[in-house]
């Protein structure tokens, strides 16, 4: 289920680098990155509890990485 | 989480204070033999959590093994106070010469642990502190300094004991004083405590009750005690919506958002940090409001966790809004509970702004809560409003329809 007030924004490169996805899935604390065959998932049913910590913004390369608000 | 007697007084015995021969049994058969074995007249006490048992005829003097046998026959079946006997104590009858009183408790004003003392025991203390207030004495002590028997002392002393007696009584209050900051305690009460005519002292009653936060913290001992954890020794037994309360807060570590309690009212809270929860309760029943529930919420529970506590209590038949209040949040963030509540008014298929009747919690990250509740149109209000004027406006808009 999508999150209703947060949403993540991820650029294809950086999506199937296995490498980057597991650093976001342990920089992330409410686990809304997993590494799936080599691939970057984005766990859905955790989006909403994104504690806006930005540490997945760090950790990406600059701008390739988007957490969006919906309600703004 | 009450202790029973029997429970009580094997706690006691761990720490040396003076008790009597005592069984505890479960068939007239083994009443009869433990009175034999105990030897003399004996007590026969059925064990409730509820007081009111000699009242209620549950407490009974037995002569003989076959008149205990008897008395285990007919305090079995007596309902004290809608609590049915665990099991019958059958214990030595003493010879008293005096009663006294002994209580370990939180003092919330002073924010101290207070011994109670009176040399008036065996009766109702409330009693003594309004006709005999020179016969109570309140002492209160440090929870995080040692505790010395200065300060039993000190309190049996006020109330005008000495010699023989105050060394006699000093230890026994003492180790009280130590079982009710061990074992994380709210209440510590020997009532009455005697002295028997050849002058020693000797614990007749005793009341423990343990902070239920804590019970993880001793399970080694519950355990020892033959106390299972599924026991909730509440007043009484806990509702499905309770039950539900409690597994729904339980199924995520991150924070607290239940502790549910049903009330028979229309509106539904969620309510907590730093106490908030009691005074939020208070204030909604002081302006007239009449709460659907008591919860807690605090230490930042996740999103989830919250929107599973409000979709609970929104559906509670005959509930339509809730109050979302808060004392000012430090390390619960305004903005996950703001997520929280708004998700679980989606899923119980009603409208956030109608739902929620008011938002009060200011504190951590209320910047970015009051965007999510501007968005979806829900009213809120900054720490500018007291938790008391919250109420009230939650109320009135309950009124309002």
């Amino acid at each position: 289920m999508p999150g209703i007030f947060i949403d993540i924004e991820v650029d294809e490169a950086v999506a199937s680098d296995a490498e980057l996805a597991q650093k976001l899935s342990e920089v992330c604390a409410v686990d809304i990155f997993a590494l799936r065959n080599g691939k970057l998932e984005i766990i859905e049913d955790n989006l909403d509890e994104c504690v806006l910590c930005d540490l997945c913004i760090e950790a990406a390369p600059k701008g390739a990485l988007r957490v969006i608000k919906l309600y703004e | 989480m009450r202790f029973y007697e029997y429970e009580a007084k094997a706690l006691f015995a761990r720490h040396d204070l003076p008790l009597g021969a005592r069984r505890v049994v479960n068939s007239a058969d083994e009443a009869r033999a433990a009175a034999a074995e105990i030897g003399g007249p004996v007590v026969v006490k059925s064990q409730v959590l509820s007081g009111g048992r000699m009242k209620a005829g549950a407490v009974r003097f037995a002569d003989t093994p076959d008149e205990a046998a008897a008395h285990y026959q007919a305090v079995l079946p007596i309902i004290v106070n809608g609590e049915r006997a665990r099991a019958v104590l059958i214990e030595a009858q003493s010879r008293v010469a005096q009663e006294y009183f002994a209580s370990v408790t939180w003092d919330g004003r002073a924010k101290r642990p207070v011994l109670l003392f009176s040399d008036m025991g065996g009766i109702d203390i409330e009693e003594v502190a309004a006709s005999h207030p020179e016969h109570l004495s309140r002492t209160h002590f440090s929870s995080l300094l040692p505790v010395t028997e200065r300060v039993a002392k000190e309190g049996i002393a006020a109330v005008g004991v000495s010699g023989a007696a105050l060394n006699r009584l000093t230890p026994i209050v003492h180790r009280l004083l130590l079982i009710f900051l061990r074992y994380d305690l709210t209440l510590a009460e020997i009532n009455p405590l005697a002295r028997l005519e050849d002058g020693r002292f000797i614990v007749l009653d005793g009341h423990l009750d343990m902070e239920a936060e804590a019970r993880s913290e001793h399970a080694a001992l519950l355990d020892e005690l033959g106390i299972d954890s599924s026991e909730t020794r509440l007043a009484r037994p806990p509702t499905a919506f309770e039950i539900e309360g409690a597994r729904r807060n339980a199924i995520d570590h991150r924070g607290v958002a239940g502790n549910v309690v049903e009330f028979d009212g229309d509106l539904g809270l969620v309510i907590g940090a730093g106490g908030g929860s009691l005074t939020l309760f208070d204030a909604i029943r002081r302006q007239g409001g009449r709460p659907a529930n008591y919860c807690e919420i605090g230490g930042n529970p996740s999103v989830a966790k919250t929107a599973n506590l409000t979709e609970l209590i929104l559906s509670k038949p005959g509930v339509e809004k809730i109050a979302v209040m808060m004392n000012v949040v430090s390390n619960t963030r305004v903005d996950i509970v703001a997520r929280g509540v708004i998700k679980g008014c989606l899923r119980a298929g009603v409208n956030p702004s109608e739902a929620i009747a008011v938002f009060r919690i200011p504190g951590s990250w209320e910047g970015e809560g009051f965007k999510i509740l501007e968005h979806y149109g829900v009213a809120y209000c900054d720490r500018s409003v007291s938790m008391f004027d919250a109420a009230g406006r939650a109320v009135a808009k309950l009124g309002a329809g």
